[in-house]
């Protein structure tokens, strides 16, 4: 359980989270989206308390992350930023955050099992591929088998095999009644693995809903109609909370009106329509509508650098 | 190995996985001796403590019949058992640094932060196994520098003192100690500064760079200030005469160590305070 109440985090003059609050619940994945430099990395770092807010605090199972006496066993965190020191291998890094709680060298031994890292466990941290370093980071956050997991950018770097574990194991921890807090700039990747969203913008929060609703909130916005009398419909139609665009000729599309409303229109005036559809936005339109006035960086000319992009 | 790694269960962990001082040192240890940069700095601060020595008294050896009276009184058998502690306490200074700037180059503070989040115990350990390596490997390599170079002078029978000579075994035990609390001091500046090449320019600023630059005062200034400065005042550690404007050994030992207390005090505010 993660409790976020009217938190902010300024940086000199830039405001990197701003007024967020929001809770994250046991037993689901709760997605933590937003384009990059939204403020997701600054927000978990307020939540482990290694940085302090500006105002506002955050409590996790409870309490302030560092009232906690075991906290490896309440929160595991997976930071986006490489947090291991190159020169010492895996496993002895594992083992120096397992003894800071008393955690015995069995523990180490399981989690080096389990993330598939055995071979290289005594090999230097900075010698690992971006993928070795996540799954050694993964081994870190479950070392304290702790009551919530937070995972900064899990999937960056990882292969596809990478990509189905880490979707799996998060699906598992949550199943076992684990608060799981995953961020990721791909809305792909939490379709397919979140519950719930938390969505923010240029540190504000945007949304706070399930998947679900996200994914009604996405589909259906339009309808598309083609009609040979595509014109006079257009006029029939618009109205103060009604748009209308055309493309091509004989195809309009409407924003404002469902299609069964569309249809009656077209029926009560006996106009032919060819073709009368829902425009399903995909996810990632719909998150792109959602923080489009939020990301921090654009292009000139409407073309987005920090786009999200779209996984395979 | 990653789709039947998802089916491992996770044990429930017990309440008994609290963070303890003694465990966040037994932490460090492991941290402390798990990089091979750790190994290197100490190899190279015990051999320089223990070869210096040796090199100075075989050098001594071969040249005395070619000295003249005031060069042989100007030699004293324990400037030349300890002139390896000047040296090493640049190692030392260097690996106490890099103790804790190492972990803020890589990010593995954040790691450590994570798992201590209070912080200070952090300071706490690192701090005493520092302190204790370095205490413990410097008080035999003085030793053998000390015997090692009397048994090569003695055989021309020069420059001979007793071990139990009053103030050669508070001199020798001085130097180990002088060397630890120079790592005890430059670990602070490290916490301080958290960045490697800062925190050695501050440390040589400090002991390397500004003792010199007193010599450009006027003498009674100099004389007056040089001595109340940290590697003036803990060099009485291991000084066996009383040189006029210096400290005691006590009084320069307790100086020096108010030094350490003052750097790794403010190191131990600016950990709990500043953002990681």
């Amino acid at each position: 359980m993660i409790e976020a109440n009217g938190l902010t985090k300024d940086y000199g003059e830039t405001r990197a989270v701003d007024d967020i609050s929001f809770s994250v619940r046991p037993g689901i994945v709760t997605g933590f989206l937003g384009p990059n430099g939204s403020g997701k990395s600054t927000t978990m770092r307020l939540i482990l308390g290694l940085d302090a807010p500006t105002a506002g605090d955050v409590r996790v199972n409870g309490k302030r992350y560092r009232d906690h006496a075991a906290p490896l066993h309440e929160v595991g965190a997976l930071l986006e930023a490489r947090s291991v020191h190159t020169g010492r291998s895996a496993y002895n890094h594992l083992l120096a955050l397992a003894q800071t709680q008393g955690l015995p060298r069995s523990r180490v031994n399981e989690l080096v099992d389990m993330v598939g890292l055995r071979d290289v466990a005594r090999k230097r941290a900075g010698q690992f591929s971006l993928g070795m370093g996540q799954r050694l980071g993964i081994a870190t956050a479950l070392l304290g088998d702790p009551a919530t997991v937070m995972l900064d950018e899990p999937v960056n770097g990882l292969d596809p095999e990478g990509v189905h574990w880490i979707r799996n194991l998060l699906k598992q921890l949550a199943a076992e009644g684990r608060t799981v807090f995953v961020s990721s700039h791909l809305m792909s990747e939490m379709a397919l693995t979140a519950d719930h969203l938390i969505v923010i913008g240029r540190g504000r929060l945007i949304a706070d809903l399930s998947v679900e609703e996200f994914v009604q909130k996405a589909s259906g916005a339009r309808v598309r109609v083609r009609s040979p009398q595509a014109t006079r419909l257009r006029e029939l139609v618009l109205g103060p909370h009604v748009s209308v665009t055309g493309e091509e000729a004989g195809l309009i599309e409407v924003v404002g009106l469902s299609a069964e409303q569309v249809g009656e229109i077209a029926a009560s005036n006996k106009i032919v329509l060819y073709e009368l559809s829902r425009v399903q936005a995909s996810l990632e339109e719909a998150f792109m509508e959602l923080t489009r006035d939020e990301v921090e960086y654009r292009a000139p000319k409407n073309e987005p650098v920090e786009r999200v992009e779209v996984a395979a | 190995m990653s789709s039947s790694a998802a089916s491992v269960t996770l044990p429930t962990g017990g309440d008994q996985s609290l963070v303890t001082q003694a465990r966040v040192a037994r932490s460090e240890w492991t941290k402390f001796v798990s990089l091979r940069s750790t190994r290197w700095s100490l190899g190279v601060g015990i051999l320089l403590t223990i070869v210096f020595p040796i090199l100075f008294a075989l050098v001594t050896k071969s040249h005395w019949s070619h000295m003249s009276p005031s060069d042989r009184a100007g030699r004293h058998p324990l400037d030349i058992a300890l002139v390896g502690v000047n040296v090493a306490q640049l190692a030392i200074a260097v690996l106490g640094v890099l103790v804790i700037t190492g972990e803020y180059s890589t990010g593995m503070i954040r790691s450590t932060l994570v798992a201590v989040p209070k912080r200070l115990p952090v300071l706490w350990a690192k701090l005493g196994v520092y302190a204790a390596v370095s205490l413990v490997l410097m008080v035999p390599s003085v030793l053998i520098g000390f015997f090692a170079s009397q048994t090569i002078l003695s055989s021309r029978h020069i420059l001979q003192i007793s071990f139990s000579s009053p103030g050669v075994v508070r001199s020798l035990l001085g130097g180990a100690v002088y060397v630890m609390l120079v790592g005890i001091f430059a670990l602070g500046i490290g916490f301080i500064v958290r960045n490697t090449a800062g925190g050695i320019a501050t440390f040589a600023g400090i002991f390397f760079v500004i003792p010199p630059l007193m010599n450009v005062l006027p003498t009674s200034w100099n004389n007056a200030i040089t001595q109340y400065l940290p590697s003036e005042a803990g060099r009485q550690l291991f000084s066996l005469h009383h040189a006029a404007h210096s400290l005691s050994p006590l009084w320069g030992g307790l100086l020096m160590v108010g030094y350490c207390a003052a750097a790794v005090g403010v190191a131990a505010v600016l950990l709990v305070r500043r953002d990681a």
